[in-house]
């Protein structure tokens, strides 16, 4: 049986693959996007938080409403706060929120 | 030994202090701190949000952090979730140590970080609506003086 050499992945070639994640949107980052979590699958070129964020933005006004303003967002990247220009990949859970106030 | 919970119940701060005492010996100190729902400025009510998961393994990170920093016998730590009232308590540290001093720090520590880290959101309600309180930097200073 003759195989085809696999060939790695080359960069810029069109990838039909997805990342699937799971978001969280909570106190009034959620009241803008209308949801509490969900689970979306976003394209291949969404490595980070930043990009994920750009791709939530084309979402809908709710979404855009929500992202307008990083300086006032947190982020955490499976349960631990990160910064926006950490990476996401398949199955992360990635949730969104304001400046905590409990206490 | 440590205990972390996150609830919508009140607690039994009695309780909670009694639970942090006998059977050790080893306590000289328990220090408890306990925040309430202050109804200052027409504050009907206000509800806590918060990241199931998150708020319990943050809390726990930094109960470990304090037990790196300070001989901790024991720590428990009760914050509430849901709709409170003014003179309603919210959120309960205790902290259990050979000395004082120890118990004290920790017991600040705790609360710094869980202030500052910890996944809650307050919603405060009053006559005019209801509006997200904004965090204060205060509390990132008062953070500071542990790094």
């Amino acid at each position: 049986m003759v195989r085809t050499p696999r060939v790695a992945p080359v960069h810029g070639l069109k990838e039909q693959r997805e990342t699937q994640v799971k978001l969280l949107y909570f106190a009034w980052v959620r009241q803008k996007t209308g949801i509490a979590e969900e689970e979306i699958a976003a394209p291949s070129s969404v490595t980070t938080v930043a990009a994920l964020v750009d791709f939530l933005r084309g979402r809908g006004p709710g979404y855009e409403a929500a992202f307008r303003d990083l300086k006032l967002l947190r982020v955490a990247v499976n349960r631990q706060h990160h910064g926006f220009d950490a990476p996401v990949g398949p199955d992360d859970e990635v949730a969104f929120f304001p400046p905590v106030t409990g206490g | 030994m440590s205990e972390v919970r996150v609830q919508r119940e009140d607690f039994d701060p009695g309780a909670e202090i009694a639970a942090l005492d006998g059977m050790y010996g080893a306590i000289g100190a328990i220090a408890s701190f306990i925040g309430l729902v202050r109804g200052d400025n027409g504050l009907a009510a206000m509800t806590l949000d918060h990241y199931p998961g998150m708020c319990e393994s943050e809390i726990a990170a930094h109960v470990a952090e304090a037990k790196t920093r300070w001989p901790i016998v024991a720590v428990r730590i009760v914050h509430r979730v849901g709709r409170l009232t003014p003179g309603e308590r919210i959120v309960f540290v205790g902290v259990a140590s050979a000395h004082r001093q120890a118990a004290f720090q920790a017991a600040e520590f705790l609360m710094d970080y869980l202030k500052t880290r910890a996944p809650f959101w307050k919603l405060e309600e009053r006559e005019a609506g209801a509006t997200w309180v904004e965090a204060r930097s205060e509390d990132d200073e008062s953070v500071k003086r542990w790094h």
